[in-house]
Formats: C-alpha cells, sequence, structure tokens
C-alpha cells in the first residue's frame, strides 16, 4: 500500500486538520469530527446536515458552507458516522428554522441517522427532518433489497437544497425540494479498479487487468457485471442507457460526470463528450454540467454519470452563490 | 430463565461474549468478506473491547444501567449497522429487564425489528434472535435457546440476503452464513454460560 498517510488509525483525523488549516472560515470540532461552516448557527435558516463514511472527499466536508451545507459529520473511512457526531452537528446548525438531515441509503448511515434524530427530539425541541437520496439505477429497487444506494444526486442535491435554505424557505419547502430532486436524479457508476481503505491496507475487491465493473457502488459494492475493458464511447452508453430506460428524461437537464478519485480530468472529459453526444441523439439537452471528481471512492479510477431533470427554478438554485472548498461559484 | 438477572451475572454475560467476539473476530470478519464490507469482526472486537472497559471502570448500579451503558458504548463505538442493532438491543433489554431475561430480550429483539427493519428469512440476526427469543418464551433454558440461535445461524447460509450491504450481491450472497446472526449465535451461548 502506497498512501500519503502517517498512521493509518489517524488518516480521518489528520484530514480534517488539514481541511481546518486549510479553510479557516470552517470550524472543525475534531472531537465529534463535524466540519461546520464557520458562522453556524445562521438564525431563521434551516441548518443542513449530512455526513457519511470518509474517503468520498470532497464529499461531505467540503461542501460545508454559505450556499450548500451547514455541517458535515464524518465517519472512519466507507463507515457510517455514530449517531452522537450527528447529534452534535444537529445541534451546531440549528437556527431556530429546523434542520434537514440529508442521508445516503446505505443501511448504517440511515440507522445512525435515524437514532440521531430520535436523540435530538428526546433531549431538544430542534425539529429535524430526514430525507434518504437513492439515485443508484444499478440497484434494483425492490423489497428484495436494501434499495438504491445513493451516489451522485447528493451533489446536486446538496448545492440546490443549500441555495433554497439560504434563500429562507420554511423546512417543509426544503425537504420538499430535497425529495423533487431525489425523485428526478438516475446515477451509474462504473470503475477500472479497486481502491484500498488504508486500515484495511489491501484492495477492497479484485479487478483484473483488462476488465472493468459496471454499476460498481461508491464502496466497491459488487456492480451489475464485469465485462471487458472498452473505448469510453461504449462505456458512456453502458452507463446512460440504463438511466434512460429508469426516467422519462426530458429537455433541459443538470448532466454531472463524476470522477472516483483515480481517472484524471482528461478521461472524465473524454466521457462527457460521448455522454454529451448520447443526450443529443435522444433530444435531452443538457441545461447545465459538473464535470470533476466531487464524489469519490479513494483512489478508485472509473467515474460515474448522474441526471438530474431540471426546470427553471431548479437552475435559478444551482446559479445561486456557492462557497465552499468543494464547489464555489457567484460568491 | 424468569428470574431477573443480577448486574455481576450481566457483566459476566457481556464480558464473556466480548472475548468470544475476540476469540471469533477473524470468522466474524471472513463471513463479512464473502457477503459484506470485511468489518463485522473488527467492529464487533472494538465494541465489545470498549464495553468491557466501561462497566470495569465505573461498575453500573443496577442491571438496567449496566444494559443502557452497554447499549449506548456499541452505538458510540461501533457505527455501521452493527452498532445502531445492538446498540437498540441492549438499550431496549435496559427498559424491560426488571421483568426478567426473557421478557427483556424480546424487548430487545423488538427493538432491533423495528430499527433494522428487518423479517426473518432476510438473512440478518432476527434469524437467529427470534428462534432463540421463541424458546426462552415457551419456557426453554438458555441452553436450548442458545442452541436455537445456533441452529438459526446455519439456516442463514443457503439464504439470498435482503437487507444491509450483502443484498446488493443477490443470488450470489447465498452458501455463506451470515455474519450478524452468527455473533447474535455467540451472544446467546454466553448467556447459556453465564445466566444459567
Amino acid at each position: 500500500m502506497k498512501k500519503l498517510i502517517n498512521d493509518p488509525a489517524d488518516v480521518v483525523a489528520d484530514a480534517l486538520r488539514g481541511m481546518a488549516a486549510a479553510h479557516p472560515r470552517l470550524r472543525v470540532d475534531h472531537e465529534n469530527r463535524v466540519v461546520f461552516r464557520g458562522d453556524a448557527p445562521v438564525q431563521g435558516k434551516v441548518g443542513l446536515v449530512s455526513g457519511g463514511g470518509a474517503g468520498h472527499e470532497p464529499m461531505h466536508g467540503g461542501f460545508v458552507g454559505p450556499g450548500m451545507l451547514d455541517a458535515a459529520c464524518a465517519g472512519e473511512v466507507f463507515t457510517s458516522p455514530v449517531p452522537y457526531q450527528m447529534v452534535a452537528a444537529t445541534q451546531g446548525v440549528d437556527g431556530g428554522a429546523g434542520v434537514l438531515h440529508i442521508v445516503k441509503n446505505y443501511t448504517g448511515d440511515v440507522m445512525n441517522f435515524e437514532m440521531a434524530a430520535e436523540l435530538v427530539a428526546a433531549e431538544s425541541g430542534t425539529e429535524v427532518v430526514t430525507v434518504v437520496v437513492d439515485d443508484d439505477v444499478a440497484v434494483q429497487d425492490s423489497l428484495y433489497t436494501a434499495g438504491r444506494r445513493g451516489v451522485g444526486t447528493t451533489v446536486l442535491l446538496e448545492k440546490i437544497v443549500g441555495a433554497a435554505a439560504a434563500e429562507g424557505r420554511p423546512l417543509a419547502a426544503v425537504a420538499d425540494l430535497a425529495r423533487r430532486i431525489d425523485d428526478s436524479g438516475r446515477s451509474m457508476g462504473m470503475a477500472l479498479t479497486s481502491c484500498t481503505v488504508p486500515a484495511a491496507g489491501k484492495p477492497t475487491f479484485d479487478l483484473p487487468e483488462g476488465e472493468m465493473e459496471i454499476g460498481i457502488g461508491i464502496h466497491g459494492e459488487p456492480g451489475r457485471r464485469r465485462v471487458p475493458i472498452a473505448p469510453a464511447r461504449e462505456v458512456a452508453a453502458m452507463l446512460v442507457e440504463p438511466i434512460l430506460a429508469d426516467h422519462a428524461f426530458t429537455d433541459g437537464v443538470i448532466c454531472f460526470v463524476n470522477g472516483l478519485g483515480g481517472t484524471p480530468l482528461i478521461e472524465l472529459y473524454v466521457v462527457y463528450a460521448e455522454v454529451a453526444a448520447i443526450l443529443e441523439e435522444s433530444g435531452i439537452g443538457i441545461a447545465r454540467s459538473l464535470v470533476g471528481p466531487y464524489m469519490t471512492s479513494l483512489e478508485m479510477a472509473g467515474c460515474s454519470v448522474t441526471l438530474l431533470q431540471a426546470d427553471d427554478e431548479l437552475l435559478r438554485l444551482w446559479d445561486a452563490p456557492v462557497d465552499t472548498p468543494g464547489l464555489r461559484w457567484g460568491a | 430463565m424468569s428470574d431477573t438477572p443480577t448486574t455481576e451475572q450481566l457483566t459476566a454475560w457481556v464480558t464473556r461474549f466480548a472475548e468470544l467476539v475476540r476469540e471469533h473476530r477473524d470468522e466474524l470478519t471472513a463471513l463479512d468478506s464473502a457477503i459484506g464490507d470485511a468489518d463485522h469482526g473488527s467492529n464487533m472486537d472494538r465494541g465489545m473491547t470498549a464495553v468491557v472497559a466501561a462497566v470495569t471502570e465505573a461498575p453500573p448500579a443496577d442491571p438496567a444501567a449496566l444494559l443502557k451503558k452497554t447499549g449506548a458504548t456499541l452505538v458510540s463505538k461501533v457505527g455501521g449497522a452493527s452498532g445502531p442493532l445492538y446498540g437498540t438491543l441492549f438499550l431496549r433489554m435496559a427498559g424491560a429487564v426488571e421483568e426478567g431475561f426473557a421478557p427483556a430480550l424480546r424487548a430487545g429483539f423488538e427493538g432491533v425489528l423495528a430499527r433494522g427493519k428487518a423479517e426473518p428469512g432476510d438473512k440478518t440476526m432476527v434469524d437467529a434472535l427470534g428462534p432463540a427469543c421463541d424458546v426462552l418464551d415457551a419456557g426453554g433454558s438458555l441452553a436450548e435457546a442458545a442452541q436455537a440461535a445456533a441452529d438459526g445461524r446455519d439456516a442463514t447460509v443457503p439464504l439470498v440476503a435482503r437487507k444491509g450491504r450483502a443484498s446488493y450481491l443477490g443470488e450470489r450472497s447465498a452458501g455463506h452464513a451470515d455474519p450478524g446472526a452468527t455473533s447474535t449465535a455467540y451472544l446467546l451461548q454466553a448467556a447459556a454460560e453465564t445466566l444459567s
């Protein structure tokens, strides 16, 4: 294992020290492993809290700041944070208008956030609403699975809902918007290589040279199928076609090509060109785009494609100023 | 077992469970690497080690306090899905332990069902815990309950997982015992050894 770390046991704590040093406008609670925007709680604004296992940077700590999240909890690498962290985050961002928990649909994340919401309800008067993101079309959404995983739509949702909260919308409206975005977003990912969790010291799964996994999860969960590597235009089709088959997208989408950590931007643009060509042939115009590593899986090589059906309201909120380490425009 | 266990007995129970988890840590992790994310053994070992340290440093005053301390420690130390599930089991037991061990375990089981939303046959800890509760409720001994949990664990081998990370594997999750059902069988084994 070749990694730029000190002790594998200290990776998350050391990275949070780095975030605090690099971004003085954030406030990092090192004991609870929570990244807060420096001026939290913002009085009268709905507080937005997300979190999850570390290893997906910049998500979620890198999306804390004006126009996006108020706080993010970091668990161990690929392991859900625990309820006490989420309670600290929730109490720290409560500006009197309630708090929205944005949770990616993984069994551990959902249960820990659920316990946190119960603890907050028992200990304080803070109103908490939870929205679960489940947009990964690689997983069959049925009673026979844990449901679809939360992936790329989470990034777009945190940005758009962050803008809505910044406008002063009430908690119920912010939560409704979040659910609408989850309903209108779909994603599919693929991996060229595995990744190594520092504490494990060896790759999470074995992916032979010459093969790729289509439908991979962001923790290396198995996908739909393993196939020989193919040109980017074929890979783009393997990702976009299941998305289009799952949801009736029409003109005006936000198209997000995400890098999983080990794939350079030049390759992400190669993929984006192919995705854009497929969408054009399908009569689906792209209203906005996002290309880059925003929801990573350590050093995994690969990408995911997310489409979100937009309208004038969503686009206006997308264009609104955002000022975080991971996403910044108009600010 | 219908008597209310003492604080000392329950301390011996969680201590023995911690020993069994430590002893079988690699087995639990190997089972989890086959169908999950390979951290059940290390997570449960970390959690139960913290439980033993917590109840040794400041011995709780009564059975409910012991169970509450155990549950809260697991929730804060284990993470993933096992933390909330085992944490809820012990926290709910704390509320019912005055009525006896069997009613307490039943209350804990109902907490696990509510938290995890799993049903029997989903290939989870429910498949070991449910049969053990049924045996105790019918007046069976702890040894019989431990056997029922072990049988329940064995019965998860051919099942296809419908909950948790293993469910992403679909048919490929069959052929391995569920790690959660396996650790639950050790929980009941520890009870039979310390509470009888």
